[in-house]
């Protein structure tokens, strides 16, 4: 049971309170916001792409320097193809030395940087910038150091995050941070997005995974942050990186933290015939003082698409399923997956499985892993949508959803990060049509800003980018916005690191208008995707 | 007049006459950071929880809420703060143990308070509301202004609200003592972290190692009989394990008393958790599964720091009655001088709390 207190200890309604934490004034409700004519960089002149290209050249061996049409196109688009953007340059560089040679010489010419590492992002953060250098951190990619006694593991940028589990698993140990995209992300994008996972309700973000991050700044200023003690000395400067999405240094070395990997994983599986009621017994499990290790929702049209496709024995007829995974010792997971079957019975679960084994554990998560590609059996395209809202809310957002699609006369599938109120709407679409792709553009805006009116944010975890820069108009206020340029200065002061992401100017948001929006089909098809 | 209200005429005052601020909540933490200066605001005037969510695991609360206040609420829904704040007063503040940025016994297992805070409101320079964060954990919109400010000692703007996450309490909860020397104690520790055991927290405390189990009934009952088995171990008593903890959390032990002999100061070494005991430095408690460590040594030896320096570590001078030396160890170049441009940005007139983290911080240093 939640209260309010105002200051005069009464109790405030839902709705007013709901009212009150809206922010909804800076921006207008179903107004898609334009990028302004200057927001939009311009390609270089050819001799200003020579020069550049020449200059690194110099600093970098043969074949690290990418300038013809043919070699820069791999590098347009991020996972979110929807936005391209040919780079002047890209450079490739083999190590640290040679990251800082290349910024040194970039900010000399003033010369925009965009990092990238293994381009998984879902946002866009990582589209190149028109008279810019793509600053690829792929061939960072070695292990540096491993200390199991220490549990910890130093790394390039550029190594996979679920590399870093696969080198230490044989001293049982693991890194717990696992985006569903984590056999292709790299550990440099995961600090530039603070990324999360399945597992991130009990066992933390990237952030709280992280004891240190060695980065270079855009001159060329090598910063060491955190270290392998559980704290440093002066400001928190390693969380205002983490998550900062490569607009305030260039990440070279991260230490990161291990775990001891448990013993045994058991899932349950319940299905629920009202999706307010399935809502509910996620909140239950939480009262219950239940920490599962992974706690996931999808809707009966996700169960729908994807069984066909694994046969794991979803119920088609519930509307919505709850996986909730125990792990830990073989007792503790006992003791568990009882105390959860017992509330989700109390909340009106109508049926309910526990795997049996490892495999019927896998194949209870695999529809909910393949709801990307299972989107792509059922349409041409879809646009994945990230939002977070406190729990309480997600059977009301479930049905704001249904409503939406009526008015906006598409599909969404929807799987959830139920445990930390993570969702994932997946907007159904045929990109041929182009009516069809400026309605899911505003049903997507329409969700994102239902997020805000609710209490929540306008990214759980796939990172604001270019894809959400409007969207920040209406979650944060100019005071606000000013205050994230004021630390971009203080790291970043000619702005030359991923400029025009993620912060929008005032300008910006002062404009109001239709953006006009090309999405396609998302590149790593085969890629899990939460 | 309302205290929010009065809070920012109280800044945008100081700001008109460059009249720096002493942000207190009750004056907790005065023993730690630098010495303070400047009119003193007082900020416990802001007090009061303003949601606590059981099942959404959030509590939100004004900057000058009684820490104690906060817990026992926590309380009687089964909840805690995981990180076992310290509080070092009975009138702790919410803002100021977030200010401060202290972790408790817990600390290794579960994070740190800075792990625990999803968003704050602040006033900056101009007495301008901010919110950053929210009251949800996944959450990256924008940079991570309101984990920036956890530990920060008051320096880059007045935090009047506070979203923390909050966590069960564990079932069950056991306590045990082992005999055993320190170079041991930090062993073991280590290899058992790298071992599903339950542990919560630690604390080697002249020749005994006392270790606290908490989870589920099952995991905690096997992993006691274990220890009691494999190292003699000896239990206490629910009591005088929640003894222990907090006099061990709030540094009432004999060992901290030291310090009241002027001649003591007490270090607090932050380093990697393996790294090997050193008797020379002076008496030890050992926390965090080795990754904390007080130290008594003789007030005008500051070799300590060089040597937690050159091993990954800093070395803070925590409680002196004679503050020659700096508390913090210094950044190095590149580091100080984006931490004084970070300072420069969010304070330009210097108002917040100048001197209280770094001295060499400060606008005009």
């Amino acid at each position: 049971m939640s209260y309010r207190m105002n200051e005069s200890n009464g109790i405030e309604t839902p709705a007013a309170a709901l009212q009150a934490e809206s922010r909804l004034p800076h921006a207008q409700v179903g107004h898609v916001l334009e990028p302004q004519q200057s927001d939009v960089a311009k390609p270089a002149s050819p001799a200003r792409k020579a020069q550049v290209a020449r200059e690194l050249a110099r600093l970098l061996p043969e074949g690290a320097v990418l300038w013809r049409d043919e070699d820069l196109r791999p590098y347009e688009c991020d996972g979110l193809t929807a936005f391209r953007q040919m780079p002047m340059v890209v450079v490739l560089p083999l190590n640290e030395a040679q990251v800082i040679e290349v910024l040194r010489c970039c900010y000399r010419l003033e010369v925009p940087v965009v990092a990238r590492g293994a381009g998984t992002g879902l946002s866009g953060g990582a589209m190149p910038h028109a008279s810019g250098v793509v600053l690829s951190l792929a061939r960072l990619n070695r292990i540096l150091h491993l200390d199991p006694h220490a549990r910890l593991a130093r790394v390039q940028p550029g190594v996979r995050n679920l590399a870093i589990s696969e080198a230490v698993a044989g001293f049982g140990l693991y890194y717990a941070p696992d985006p569903s995209s984590q056999i292709a992300c790299t550990i440099g994008g995961n600090i530039a997005e603070n990324s999360g996972g399945v597992h991130c309700l009990k066992y933390g973000l990237t952030l709280h995974n992280v004891l240190r991050v060695r980065a270079i700044s855009m001159d060329g200023e090598v910063l060491e942050f955190g270290s392998e003690a559980l704290d440093s000395p002066g400001l928190d400067v390693l969380a205002a990186l983490i998550g900062s999405e490569g607009m305030l240094a260039v990440v070279t070395e991260v230490t990161v933290r291990l775990i001891p990997k448990p013993q045994l994983a058991r899932v349950v599986m319940a299905s629920f015939d009202d999706v307010i009621k399935a809502g509910e017994a996620v909140a239950m499990i939480i009262a219950e003082g239940i920490i599962p290790a992974g706690l996931e929702m999808m809707d009966q049209k996700t169960a729908e698409a994807v069984e066909p496709f694994v046969q794991a024995g979803y119920d088609l007829k519930a509307q919505a399923i709850l996986l909730a995974e125990s792990d830990g010792t073989p007792q503790e997971v006992a003791e568990e997956i009882a105390r959860i079957e017992a509330v989700l019975a109390k909340a009106g679960a109508t049926a309910m499985k526990v795997s049996q084994s490892e495999a019927e554990r896998l194949r209870f998560w695999s529809g909910r892993k393949n709801a990307f590609p299972a989107a792509g059996r059922i349409s041409p395209d879809y646009y994945c949508m990230d939002g977070t809202i406190p729990r309480k809310h997600l059977g009301n957002m479930l049905r704001d959803i249904a409503a939406m699609e009526t008015s906006y006369a598409l599909r969404c599938m929807n799987v959830f990060h139920a445990g930390d109120g993570n969702l994932h709407p997946l907007i159904l679409f045929d990109a041929n049509d182009p009516d069809q792709w400026r309605r899911a553009e505003l049903f997507g805006a329409d969700i994102l800003e239902r997020c805000v009116g609710y209490g929540g944010t306008v990214t759980g975890e796939h990172g604001v980018g270019i894809e959400k820069i409007n969207s920040m108009c209406v979650q944060f206020s100019p005071a606000e916005r000013a205050a994230f340029f004021a630390l971009k200065r203080a790291f970043d002061p000619l702005g030359l690191l991923n400029p025009g992401k993620a912060i929008p100017t005032l300008a910006r948001c002062a404009e109001y208008g239709k953006m006009h929006v090309h999405a396609g089909a998302v590149p790593y098809p085969n890629l899990e995707r939460f | 007049m309302e205290s929010l209200a009065w809070l920012k005429q109280r800044v945008l005052d100081a700001a008109q006459h460059q009249i720096p601020l002493r942000l207190r909540g009750s004056g907790s933490k005065d023993f730690y950071g630098e010495m303070a200066r400047g009119d003193l605001l007082d900020v416990s005037v802001h007090q009061g929880i303003l949601r606590y969510e059981p099942t959404e695991l959030v509590v939100t609360a004004k900057a000058g809420t009684p820490l104690a206040l906060l817990e026992q609420t926590l309380a009687e829904c089964r909840q805690m703060l995981a990180f076992e704040p310290p509080h070092f007063g009975a009138k702790a503040t919410v803002g100021g143990m977030v200010a401060a940025g202290l972790s408790g016994p817990r600390r290794a297992a579960s994070g740190a308070v800075r792990d625990f805070v999803l968003g704050m409101s602040l006033l900056d320079s101009k007495a301008e509301l901010l919110r950053f964060g929210g009251e949800v954990m996944k959450n990256v919109a924008g940079y991570d202004l309101s984990r920036l400010n956890v530990g920060a000692l008051g320096t880059l703007g007045l935090i009047v609200e506070v979203s923390l996450k909050v966590w069960p309490m564990p079932a069950a909860s056991e306590t045990l003592w082992i005999a055993m020397d320190a170079a041991n104690a930090i062993e073991h520790l280590n290899r058992w972290a790298a071992e599903p055991w339950p542990l919560s927290a630690s604390a080697w405390v002249d020749g005994h190692l006392i270790l606290r189990l908490e989870g589920a009934q099952a995991a905690v009952s096997e992993a006691a009989n274990r220890w009691q088995r494999d190292y003699q171990a000896k239990f206490l008593t629910a009591d005088q394990a929640r003894q222990f903890w907090d006099d061990l959390k709030e540094q009432r032990l004999a060992f901290f008393g030291a310090v009241r002999q002027s001649s003591k100061a007490l270090w607090r070494l932050s380093l990697p958790s393996a790294s090997a005991h050193q008797p020379s430095w002076g008496d030890t408690v050992i926390e965090w599964g080795g990754a904390l460590r007080w130290v008594l040594c003789s007030n005008d030896d500051a070799s300590i720091r060089e040597q937690v320096r050159a091993i990954g570590g800093h070395a803070s001078l925590f409680r002196s009655l004679d503050k020659r030396h700096p508390v913090f160890t210094p950044l190095a170049p590149a580091m100080m001088a984006l931490q004084r441009r970070i300072k420069r940005e969010f304070d330009p007139l210097g108002i917040f709390n100048p001197g209280r983290l770094m001295p060499s911080l400060d606008v005009n240093a």
